[in-house]
């Protein structure tokens, strides 16, 4: 549901520092005393020395985030999550049993402890009086981070990932956040691996299928610029929002007369959930009913939830598009 | 002045001249948009749909598509919403004899944009498949309210059902601005409503508002005499055998039927209501004998020519309808308003 709105506040947030791809470096972490554990994207740097234990899990830290370098003085054990995205990072690095509060549009995994706290019109005290010792954000309302630091508690801002390289950091930062840096570099190793032999396993075609990602029922949608486009981009897949965005926005509002215009081979909805569109409901559409995509059966429903977080079940999708792509060439063929 | 309610009729060249100016509009709205269709093989596949005419179509299955199922409702809601909204202007203006009434005077507005935003943050496809119905409920419930307040008030004017209409919109915008900041996330969908415009404009919405535009609009055109009379005065109109409350209320049900029936598919497309009316009256006359039926179609060719700028100024996106209308429609009637300077004084 929180597509749109919070894409356009993380586009205007998302550091400059955050050109590079970050690289996960566990090996030279172990080796060195006082280490820089990741790239130039994620900046990870620990003040104490080296535990026992594969990697440096020690505290305080500072951890790089789009609010800047938030420090962390002890492993945090109530951290409150305000962001979906965030929600299902920390449970997959395994940092789960230390959070205590997510918000309202966090729905997964299953055990999270959902609340009624607002992520877009947050409320500050319902926040501090759960008293948290760290808080995580996708969006930063009415300076609600320099408010909580004012409190004393850590805020660490991740807003929309525009590319995969920026998901993989985001998981690596809560990971050393939380303390469980080493679990979240197996996350984003095993996503990288998962991909890549996802990718691979579709044969590349001739000719490239173009596709529409619809986001709504106002035809807004992303290109190829974007953090969704990308992953489509994986696959070669050609956009047709591509040719109207001059502004180089990411998300553009498309006329329905272009998207007929373009025939595309496949359609990606990502407006299930929230406005109830179906292939079915594609198909009655005036004017759709004589697209490609509609004719071949390449209309994809997608969970809007997952096509619009950049966290761990970005895996799923990549399978769900991999799946589509497959199954539109057996009708072609 | 003496009261003069053999106003002159409309003249059979100025009725000419908005018909022309609708079928002007119709083609420009047919013709244009972001994919060229050709104009010779788009006007050949229009021909087609004509009675015992038929022509070889050129156009591909998705451009005849894009003609007819597309361009084609677009324009015809676009005629509609225009229209009703200019003819229900027209005679809001007539009934309170204040030349600010619109259409939004009653509480439609702030009635309707509650029943879509409920509807919006309801969340689920089944709300928003609803929410035509529900923006019309609630445009309904809103005059309804305000009916209902003023009738009740001691002084039972046109004044207090004005008043009552201001309380009744302020009440009704303070819950769906309430609303809409607690699903803040959903603004652009509040806010692309509200602003108004006919980018998912079908032959559906057209099916479900023509009943209601139909009876609305017949209703106010036949009320144009009593209007007039109503000109002079409500004891002057009494004395001249008007059943002057009856009237109003007649006249006020119709154009906020008209009126809530087209806000629910089109959103709040504001200023039509306000400056197609004045326009005819400082231009052509002031009679609602003339105002009314010509607001019907120079409102109608308005709002089409304005959605065509709407879909192409921007292109390849589109401007919210209801921006461009008081975007164009201010400094034109600014115009005319200078221009007609001499003749009202």
């Amino acid at each position: 549901m929180n597509r749109i709105p919070l894409a356009i506040i993380a586009m205007s947030v998302i550091l400059a520092a955050c050109n590079a791809p970050p690289t996960v470096a566990i090996e030279s972490a172990v080796s060195q005393p006082q280490p820089t554990l990741l790239g130039t994207a994620a900046v990870v740097t620990t003040t104490s020395t080296v535990s026992t234990s594969e990697v440096p899990t020690g505290f305080p830290i500072t951890v790089s985030a789009d609010n800047g370098d938030v420090s962390i003085e002890l492993r945090p054990q109530r951290v409150v999550s305000l962001s979906a995205t965030a929600t299902e990072i920390l449970f997959a690095v395994g940092a789960g049993d230390q959070v205590i509060a997510v918000d309202s549009y966090s729905n997964f995994p299953e055990n999270a402890p959902f609340t009624d706290l607002s992520a877009f019109t947050p409320n500050v005290e319902a926040i501090a009086g759960l008293d948290p010792d760290l808080v995580v954000i996708s969006f930063d309302p009415d300076g609600l981070a320099e408010t909580l630091n004012g409190l004393g508690i850590p805020v660490i801002l991740q807003g929309t990932a525009p590319t995969l390289a920026h998901a993989y950091a985001q998981i690596e930062v809560l990971g050393a956040a939380t303390g469980h840096l080493g679990e979240a570099a197996l996350v984003v190793a095993d996503m990288q691996a998962t991909i890549a032999s996802i990718v691979e396993d579709v044969a590349a075609s001739d000719v490239a299928l173009t596709y529409f990602h619809e986001l709504g029922s106002e035809l807004y949608s992303v290109t190829s610029a974007s953090f969704i486009g990308e992953i489509y981009g994986l696959f070669g897949l050609e956009n047709i929002a591509d040719s109207e965005d001059p502004d180089g926005w990411g998300y553009p509002q498309l006329t329905l007369e272009h998207i007929l215009d373009s025939d595309p081979d496949l359609i990606f909805l990502a407006d299930t959930k929230c406005c109830g569109q179906t292939a079915a409901t594609v198909s009655e559409r005036p004017g759709w009913g004589a697209i490609k995509a509609v004719t071949s059966g390449g209309v994809i429903e997608m969970d809007d939830d997952i096509a619009s977080r950049w966290g761990p079940r970005i895996v799923d999708y990549v399978r769900v598009v991999a799946e589509a792509i497959t199954a539109v060439k057996t009708v072609d063929a | 002045m003496e009261p003069t309610v053999r106003t002159p009729l409309l003249k059979k060249g100025w009725l000419l001249a908005a018909l022309l100016a609708v079928v002007f509009a119709g083609l420009v709205g047919l013709m244009v948009g972001p994919v060229s269709l050709g104009t010779t093989a788009a006007l050949k596949e229009l021909a087609n749909l004509l009675p015992w005419i038929d022509v070889a179509s050129e156009l591909s299955e998705i451009h005849a598509g894009i003609l007819l199922d597309v361009r084609l409702p677009r324009l015809v809601l676009g005629l509609l919403v225009g229209a009703t909204l200019a003819l229900s202007g027209g005679s809001y203006q007539g009934v309170f004899r204040n030349p600010l009434a619109s259409p939004w005077l009653l509480g439609v507005a702030a009635g309707a944009g509650l029943g879509a935003t409920i509807a919006i943050v309801s969340g689920g496809g089944q709300m928003r498949e609803a929410l035509p119905l529900a923006a019309f409920v609630g445009a309904l419930l809103g005059v309804s309210l305000t009916y209902l307040m003023g009738y009740s008030s001691s002084g039972r004017t046109s004044l207090t059902l004005v008043l009552s209409g201001i309380a009744v919109s302020s009440f009704l915008t303070a819950g769906q601005t309430f609303l809409q900041m607690q699903h803040s996330e959903l603004l652009r969908d509040v806010f692309s409503w509200i602003l108004g415009g006919l980018t998912t404009a079908s032959w559906r919405e057209v099916r479900l508002i023509l009943p209601y535009v139909v009876v609305s609009v017949v209703t106010m055109l036949l009320y144009a005499r009593r209007l007039d009379v109503m000109s002079v005065g409500d004891d002057e109109a009494e004395s001249l055998g008007i059943n002057v409350a009856r009237t109003r209320l007649v006249v006020i049900v119709a154009a906020s039927l008209g009126t809530a029936a087209v806000v629910a598919v089109s959103g709040l497309i504001g200023f039509v209501g306000i400056i197609v009316p004045h326009a005819v009256r400082l231009t052509v006359g002031a009679s609602y004998r003339v105002i009314l039926p010509l607001s019907l179609l120079f409102g109608g060719a308005f709002l089409v020519l304005t959605d065509v700028l709407a879909k192409t100024i921007v292109s390849p996106a589109e401007l919210p309808l209801g921006v461009i209308t008081a975007f164009i429609g201010a400094p034109f009637f600014g115009l005319i308003l200078h221009r007609s300077k001499a003749v009202a004084s």
